[in-house]
C-alpha cells in the first residue's frame, strides 16, 4: 500500500516534472475538482452554476486578498492575529471619514477614503512590525494585542454604532449588482489576461535562449498557455453567464475579484521573483543564516508587517464597500480563516515554506466547502466543525507528502 | 609592506566576561593564517568582529593600512571580507543559486531578480573553482556535507573576496573532501586572497597554514611560523598558554 503510493508518486512526479508542471499545485487543483463535483452532486446540481460560482468568487475575494499577505507573514516565521480586527477598525474609520469628515456624495470621496484606509493599514503594520522587529516582542503576542486593541478601538471610535450608508462610487469596490465590469469589459480583461500569459511564457523562453540555457519542451509551454487560456475563458464565460435579476444582461467579473486576481499576481511575483520575497523565505528558513548573508532581518520583518497591513486595508475597503457600512464587528474571526487558508494551501507554520497561489487555493477550498454546505442546508455549527476537521486533515496530508518527498 | 588586514588591540566583553582581551593580529595578501585555541579561547569572537557579526568594544581594524569601521556583515562584505561559518550558514529551504546570491541577488527593474543571469554566473563560478554540484536548482537541504561546503565556499569567493575566513573548514568533511578543500585553499592563496583558518584541532590546519596564532582565555599566546615548530610544541601553546623558547615568529 505504502509502496504503491510511493511508486505512484514517483511516476506522477516524473511526468509532471518532464512537462515542467508543479506537482503540489496539480494535487491541490485535483482536490478542488473533487470537492466541487462532490458538492455539485450533493446539492443536486446547484453548486456548479454561474450564480454560485459568481457568489463564491465574490465571497472568497476578501479572505484571498489577505491570505496573499498572510502566506508571507507565516513564511517569515511570524503570525498576524490582528488581521480580522484591522478589517473592523479600518472599516469603521473609512465609514466615519465618508460620513463625518468628507461630503458623502463628493466625487473624490471614494478614492480619498480608499487611500486613507490603505494608509491606516500600513500604519498599523508599521506599529506592530516595529514592536516585533525592533523591540523583539514575539509576533504572536504583539498581534494578539493588536487583535484586542483594534477590535475595541473600532467599537470605541464610534461608540459601537454602525456607520452607514457609504459613498456610491465606493460601494462599487465591494461588488454587488453594479460592482462588476460588465460583459464587454470582462471579455477585454479575458483577452488581455491570455495575452499576458503567452507573453510571460514567451519572454521566459527568450531569456533562456539569450543565456543559451536548456529550454522546457515547446509543446509543454504551448500546452501550459492553452490550459491557462481555457481556464481564463471559462471563468469569464461563467461570470458573464450569471444574469442580472429579471434581465438577460450578464454580470461580468466583480471588481473585488479583479482586485483579488491583481493582488495574487503581484504577490506571487514578489514572493518568487523579487529580492524581498527571496529574503523573506531565507529569513523564515533560518533567520541567523539570513542575517549572516547580510540581510537586514529587522527591516525585512517590519516590511512584512507593513505589507500585511496594506493588504488588510485593501480587504477592509472591499468588505466595508460590500456591506455598505462600517461596523465594529466586521471581520471577527477572519484572522483564523485567513491563517487556515494559508496553512491548507501548504504554508508551513515552521517558516520558510509556502506559496501564494497555494494560499489562494486554500481559501477557495474553505469557501467552497462553506458555500456548498450552506446550499445543502447544513446547520452552521456543523459547517464549522467540518471546516475544522478539513484544516487538520489537510495539514496532516501535507506533512505526510513532505516527509515522503524528503525520503 | 603593509598588511592586508590588521586587527589592533581588539577588546570584546560579554556581560563582564573578557572574550577577547587586547589582541592584535595581522594577515598578508596570499597568506594562510591558522587561528588556534580551545573552545572559548576567543578565536571565533575575534573573527566575528572582523566579519561584522558584532562590533568590538575597542580596538582598530585596518585594511591595507586604512582604518575601517565594520558595523555589519554587509560592511565586511563590501570590504571584501567573506566568512564561511562552521555551520556554513546556508538557507536549506532555498536552492543552490538562491544561496550563492543571498543578499546580493542580481536584480533589475525595481528589485525583480534575473534568475537566468544568476544561474549562469553560479555555473561559471563553480566551474572556475572546479567544484561539482549535481544540479543548481536542488534545495540545499538535499545536498551532502561536501556539496554544502562547496556552495558555502563558492558563495564566499565569487564576489571578489580579498579576505576569506573559514571557521573549522574541514571538521565535518571526509578525507577526500578535506583534500579538495586543501587544494582550493592553496589555489586561493596563490590568487592573493588572505585566508584565516580557525580550528580547535591542530591536526586540521597544521598542514594548511603557513603561520599559526594561538589564543587562550581571550588572550593572544603567541604567533609562530608553522615551519619552525612541531605539532607538540603548538599543542603545548594551546594547553599551557606558553610559547616555546626561541620560536617566536
Amino acid at each position: 500500500m505504502n509502496f504503491l503510493a510511493v511508486k505512484f508518486r514517483s511516476v506522477s512526479d516524473r511526468i509532471a516534472r518532464a512537462a515542467g508542471l508543479d506537482v503540489r499545485l496539480l494535487g491541490m487543483l485535483f482536490m478542488m475538482a473533487v470537492i466541487w463535483l462532490t458538492l455539485d452532486v450533493l446539492t443536486g446540481g446547484l453548486f456548479i452554476t454561474p450564480r454560485n460560482i459568481f457568489n463564491l468568487s465574490l465571497q472568497v475575494s476578501v479572505v484571498g486578498i489577505m491570505t496573499c499577505g498572510m502566506v508571507l507573514v507565516i513564511v517569515s516565521r511570524h503570525i498576524d492575529l490582528s488581521v480580522g480586527s484591522q478589517i473592523g477598525f479600518i472599516g469603521v474609520f473609512g465609514a466615519l471619514m465618508q460620513n463625518a469628515w468628507l461630503p458623502i456624495d463628493g466625487t473624490s470621496t471614494w478614492w480619498i477614503t480608499s487611500l486613507a484606509m490603505l494608509g491606516v493599514g500600513i500604519f498599523i503594520g508599521f506599529a506592530q512590525g516595529l514592536l516585533v522587529a525592533y523591540a523583539g516582542i514575539p509576533s504572536f503576542v504583539v498581534t494578539l494585542g493588536g487583535l484586542l486593541f483594534l477590535r475595541n478601538a473600532a467599537f470605541y471610535i464610534n461608540s459601537g454604532v454602525t456607520v452607514a450608508p457609504l459613498n456610491e462610487t465606493f460601494q462599487l469596490l465591494g461588488g454587488g449588482l453594479d460592482g462588476t465590469i460588465g460583459v464587454f469589459w470582462s471579455w477585454v480583461v479575458c483577452g488581455l489576461a491570455i495575452a499576458g500569459v503567452a507573453l510571460i511564457v514567451w519572454r521566459s523562453r527568450r531569456r533562456r535562449s539569450v543565456h543559451s540555457m536548456a529550454q522546457k519542451p515547446l509543446a509543454s509551454d504551448v500546452l501550459m498557455v492553452a490550459i491557462w487560456a481555457i481556464v481564463i475563458a471559462v471563468f469569464t464565460a461563467t461570470m458573464n453567464g450569471y444574469k442580472q435579476p429579471k434581465t438577460d444582461i450578464g454580470m461580468g467579473i466583480p471588481i473585488p475579484v479583479l482586485i483579488l486576481i491583481g493582488v495574487t499576481i503581484v504577490m506571487s511575483a514578489v514572493a518568487r521573483k523579487h529580492r524581498f520575497g527571496r529574503h523573506v523565505f531565507a529569513m523564515g528558513g533560518s533567520s541567523e543564516s539570513a542575517e549572516l548573508a547580510g540581510i537586514d532581518t529587522r527591516r525585512l520583518t517590519l516590511l512584512v508587517f507593513m505589507m500585511m497591513g496594506l493588504l488588510c486595508g485593501l480587504g477592509s475597503i472591499v468588505t466595508t464597500a460590500r456591506l455598505n457600512a462600517g461596523a465594529s464587528v466586521t471581520g471577527t474571526m477572519t484572522e483564523l480563516t485567513v491563517i487556515a487558508a494559508a496553512v491548507i494551501g501548504g504554508t508551513s507554520l515552521a517558516g520558510g515554506i509556502g506559496t501564494v497561489y497555494g494560499g489562494i487555493v486554500g481559501a477557495l477550498i474553505m469557501q467552497s466547502l462553506e458555500s456548498g454546505m450552506i446550499l445543502m442546508g447544513v446547520p452552521t455549527p456543523l459547517q464549522r466543525m467540518v471546516l475544522a476537521l478539513v484544516l487538520i486533515i489537510a495539514v496532516w496530508v501535507d506533512t505526510v507528502y513532505r516527509k515522503a518527498r524528503r525520503a | 609592506m603593509t598588511a592586508l588586514v590588521e586587527l589592533r588591540n581588539i577588546v570584546k566583553t560579554f556581560g563582564g566576561v573578557h572574550a577577547v582581551e587586547n589582541v592584535s593580529i595581522d594577515l598578508a595578501a596570499g597568506e594562510v593564517l591558522g587561528l588556534l585555541g580551545h573552545n572559548g579561547a576567543g578565536k571565533s569572537t575575534l573573527v566575528k568582529i572582523l566579519s561584522g557579526v558584532f562590533p568590538a568594544d575597542s580596538g582598530d581594524i585596518l585594511i591595507k593600512g586604512q582604518s575601517v569601521t565594520i558595523r555589519s556583515t554587509r560592511d565586511a562584505k563590501a570590504l571584501g571580507i567573506e566568512t564561511i561559518y562552521q555551520t556554513l550558514a546556508l538557507s536549506e529551504n532555498l536552492d543552490c543559486v538562491a544561496n550563492l546570491f543571498l543578499g546580493r541577488e542580481i536584480a533589475g527593474w525595481h528589485g525583480f531578480m534575473n534568475d537566468e543571469a544568476m544561474e549562469k554566473k553560479a555555473d561559471a563560478t563553480l566551474n572556475r573553482l572546479r567544484l561539482r554540484l549535481p544540479l543548481l536548482s536542488k534545495l540545499v537541504s538535499s545536498l551532502s556535507g561536501g556539496q554544502r561546503q562547496a556552495v558555502a565556499i563558492a558563495r564566499a569567493i565569487q564576489f571578489n573576496a580579498r579576505v576569506l575566513i573559514m571557521d573549522e573548514p574541514t571538521a565535518a568533511l571526509g578525507p577526500e573532501e578535506t583534500q579538495n578543500v586543501a587544494t582550493l585553499i592553496a589555489e586561493l592563496s596563490n590568487q592573493g586572497i588572505g585566508i584565516i583558518l580557525i580550528s580547535h584541532d591542530i591536526h586540521d590546519i597544521f598542514g594548511l597554514a603557513s603561520r599559526l596564532v594561538v589564543m587562550k582565555n581571550g588572550r593572544l599566546v603567541g604567533t609562530v611560523n608553522t615551519g619552525d615548530v612541531t605539532k607538540d610544541e603548538v599543542l603545548a601553546m594551546i594547553i599551557a598558554g606558553k610559547v616555546p623558547e626561541a620560536r617566536q615568529a
